[in-house]
């Protein structure tokens, strides 16, 4: 069993000799099928039926499906609904990391956990919660109602609860990178005498940025495709508070398959655009990474 | 700060701008509401709301719901190590394709994978029909919920276990094979204890993501109360009721639930940071 591979570069073995610290090439082979088997089924699939579907009547019923008004003012809707979520996150993820990473104080950990509490909370509770706030029977319900602004079954009830399920994704990319940077940097340019936004801009925000875009793109992705907690407070109304997601969801209930998937088929560009920019991200935050440890050896 | 406050002076400047700010930002986004489900469930009497949480429709949506979540999150478990294994030990043509696709689930709206989901697993669906040959309902079924949340829970233990194994130091490995131990018996015994925490903590994750988990559920359970009805759309249809504080009592289990496994899984990232740290 015990076969220790002899580093000699010319003699090629007859047996193809192993590492002690490697598998039995079949058994590579079949975890390796089993692996690329089980993603397969979990995930290449879903994403093909969604194209399969999408074109499965011709371009014809796809464009149609995708330009009617219904779904143009969904489209609208998702937009704008994401376009306000995410810039309100993104500054409470660049306050709450510079607190938690840069400073000490107690109650830290309890803070960074209740950040992490919409990813937990079911988005139907989430959407619940504010639907008892805001809604006709809620706490301010009646209130609003006098002075007709309408949160509930409107559009600020949906950005609401959509900027409740996206807000921990920019602080949760930030967080662990700004803890492990420390607050050396900053100091230096404190001392040297940069004013704190100066150092902030120059210097954080330089060191971050890559794990702040991806941030970004992440929380825009789970904004746009919101669901549970939308349709609770959005009241479904066709062109007036029917965000992508749920277009689909009536399409399907409708039994329009084609129109629905391909409505779908655009959400899912989205997501697969969102993989692929954070992959690059991941690249060039590594090339960034590697050219700097270059530049500290040369030093 | 109040709660919050500072213990250490730093040369810093921002403290109290962005405490303050996080602060009420999280207030007026997560406790308010919160709060008013927790206050709109205390509405009811102790007896009532142990009544409304405790009703059959209500323990069978929660068989459902934590059965299947546990099934799901058992799947990714085994899955989610193969895939990790797969991904940082061998090399194959497309690899790095595969390995930004597992976050998929994570980026694909949960309507979509619902939908995709249904369509794979209808009886006339691509992969439905050769189950329902053979007489097994996917799809509308306790079945179709865990493959649904076998989906959305993928990606938590792949990603919570790849930076660890492959933080491993080969070297760990090579002592064992010298000292005579064969694949297996180092993978037993030098490997997969480093991994336990990591995997744990990729298990609860994908656990409290699927008992959460409404959009892709919504489609492929079918909805039957007793049977395919998950407890977020027990909420839901209170909801439609008009059963408000039915709807909260409901929601303040769930809430209770999803914070407890928070906290845990917070401790167990604790755990799995320093046992990383502690094998440098």
């Amino acid at each position: 069993m015990s076969v220790i591979e002899l580093n000699s570069l010319n003699t090629v073995p007859a047996v193809q000799l192993r590492k002690a610290t490697a598998e039995p090439l079949w058994l590579r082979w079949l975890l390796t099928a089993l692996a690329l088997g089980f993603l397969t089924l979990f995930l290449l699939l879903p994403l093909v039926i969604v194209f399969g579907e999408a074109f499965a009547k011709g371009w014809g019923v796809y464009l149609a499906a995708i330009t009617e008004p219904a779904a143009a003012h969904a489209i609208k809707l998702t937009l704008i609904a994401a376009l306000i979520a995410v810039p309100c996150n993104v500054i409470f993820g660049l306050a709450a990391s510079w607190a938690i990473a840069k400073f000490r104080f107690s109650g830290k950990q309890l803070l960074i956990t209740l950040i992490d509490l919409p990813i937990a909370v079911s988005p139907v509770i989430a959407g619940l919660s504010f639907m008892l706030i805001f809604g006709a029977r809620g706490w301010w319900g009646e209130w609003l109602n006098e002075h007709d602004l309408g949160v509930m079954f409107a559009v600020p009830g949906i950005v609401l609860v959509t900027i409740f399920i996206t807000f921990p994704y920019v602080a949760r990319e930030l967080i662990p990178l700004m803890q492990e940077q420390g607050r050396e940097q900053e100091e230096a340019a404190l001392t040297l005498g940069a004013s704190g936004w100066q150092t902030f801009w120059r210097v954080t925000l330089p060191s971050i940025k890559w794990a702040l875009l991806y941030g970004i793109i992440l929380c825009n992705a789970r904004a746009m495709g919101e669901f549970g907690a939308v349709s609770v407070v959005s009241g479904k109304i066709r062109e007036q508070t029917n965000t992508m997601p749920l277009h689909i969801e009536i399409l399907y209930n409708e039994y329009q398959f084609a129109a629905a998937f391909a409505v779908s088929s655009l959400l899912a560009l989205l997501a697969l655009l969102t993989l692929l920019l954070k992959s690059t991200l991941e690249w060039r935050a590594a090339k960034d990474y590697a050219e700097a440890a270059k530049l500290r050896q040369v030093e | 700060m109040g709660f919050f406050s500072k213990r250490k002076k730093s040369v810093l400047p921002g403290f109290g701008l962005s405490m303050g700010f996080t602060t009420f930002y999280l207030s007026l986004i997560v406790f308010i509401p919160l709060s008013a489900l927790l206050l709109k469930s205390f509405e009811l009497s102790l007896a009532d709301f142990w009544q409304v949480v405790t009703t059959e429709r209500a323990i069978a949506s929660y068989q459902l719901t934590f059965g299947a979540s546990l099934v799901a999150a058992l799947v990714n478990l085994v899955f989610g190590l193969l895939v990790a294994w797969v991904l940082v030990r061998y090399s194959f043509p497309g690899k790095k394709i595969v390995d930004a696709l597992v976050d998929l689930p994570f980026a694909l709206p949960t309507a979509v994978a619902g939908i995709a989901l249904t369509a794979l697993y209808a009886p006339n669906g691509w992969i439905g029909q050769y189950f329902h040959a053979l007489g097994i309902k996917v799809a509308y079924s306790a079945f179709g919920v865990t493959l649904a949340l076998i989906f959305i829970g993928l990606p938590f233990v792949v990603r919570t276990v790849q930076p660890v194994l492959e933080d491993i130091d080969k070297e760990l490995e090579e002592a064992a094979a010298s000292l005579g131990a064969n694949r297996l018996q180092t993978f037993c015994r030098v490997i997969f204890p480093a991994l336990i925490p990591s995997l744990l903590t990729g298990f609860a994750l994908a656990f409290a993501r699927a008992i959460g988990e409404y959009g892709s559920v919504v489609f492929i359970s079918g909805n039957m109360p007793f049977r395919t009805e998950i407890t977020p759309l027990l909420i839901m249809s209170r909801l439609e009721q008009y059963d408000y504080a039915g709807a909260a009592a409901l929601g303040t289990v769930m809430l209770l639930i999803s914070f407890l496994l928070l906290l845990l899984i917070n401790a167990l990232q604790h755990w799995s940071n320093q046992r990383q740290g502690g094998t440098k």
